[in-house]
């Protein structure tokens, strides 16, 4: 396991920190802010460019609000351990969490983080396969809505050769 | 307008899957040419994929997804012969929309 993830999930378990709240709140916020907040809508979203203009985590502190996103097992990521290019990560990404409707996908050392957002309508099935650019070795998180709560999933991948440098 | 982007959509029972190659430098602003000036971003931010009426999957990208996209999804509910339409929409507004039918 990651080692952020399991520092992350050893916090969750004992009583909050301030820098827990902080973490899960920028988790809750970036998805406000990408736009995944609004009910029912499916139809082509408008693009954010606050949500895709975040470069950590931590920035979206000031919209801290809603619920936690919480680990979830029920989240798969099927992605290499160790990509040689980052200009081209492969991903797959599915999520058996019931009523998904929607899945983000993040690169924490990327100097956005937001990669993609995904809006699921009822009748896709939960389930995205795409490719994405890392600039270096990260922690690549997918975060899933799902009957208005959300649940994250993390994976760390090696990068040999970063995706965005000149 | 865009290059072409090759579309391939195949039933295999009530589920469909579309598969998505598209043609985009997806440029992320963050490099330089060779003179040191910035390469200005020129990224897709939307992509709208709809069968008939029914929108089966949208999206927001940034800069960080691969230069020309590739993208997979399955959808239930779609039937052989129905046409599978696929927009996108970059950070300069030039936007395409390709179609296929479902094999």
């Amino acid at each position: 396991m990651p080692m952020l993830v399991h520092r992350f999930t050893k916090r969750m378990q004992m009583n909050q920190t301030r820098r827990d709240v902080v973490r899960q709140g920028s988790i809750v916020a970036l998805l406000m802010a990408a736009g995944l907040l609004r009910p029912g809508d499916v139809c082509a979203a408008d693009w954010n460019p606050a949500a895709f203009e975040i470069k950590k985590l931590e920035d979206l502190v000031t919209l801290l609000g809603g619920e936690p996103a919480t680990a979830s097992d029920a989240i798969a990521i099927n992605a290499p351990d160790i990509a040689e290019n980052g200009a081209v990560v492969p991903i797959t990404v599915s999520s058996a969490v019931p009523g998904t409707d929607a899945i983000s996908i993040l690169v924490e050392k990327n100097p956005n983080v937001l990669a993609a957002a995904f809006e699921i309508p009822a009748g896709t099935l939960p389930e995205i396969n795409t490719r994405v650019k890392m600039a270096q070795t990260s922690n690549l998180f997918v975060l899933v809505r799902a009957g208005g709560k959300y649940f994250y999933a993390a994976k760390e991948i090696k990068i040999t050769l970063g995706g965005c440098g000149g | 307008m865009g290059s072409p982007m090759k579309l391939r959509a195949r039933a295999d029972g009530d589920v469909v899957e579309v598969k998505i190659l598209m043609a985009h430098v997806m440029e992320t602003g963050q490099r330089k040419n060779p003179a040191g000036e910035p390469i200005p971003a020129h990224f897709i931010q939307t992509v709208t994929v709809t069968y008939g009426p029914r929108t089966v999957l949208s999206a927001q990208w940034g800069p960080a997804v691969s230069a020309n996209p590739f993208l997979s999804f399955k959808f239930k509910g779609g039937e052989k012969g129905g046409t599978i339409r696929v927009n996108w929409v970059d950070n300069k507004g030039d936007t395409r929309t390709d179609a296929t039918i479902i094999l």
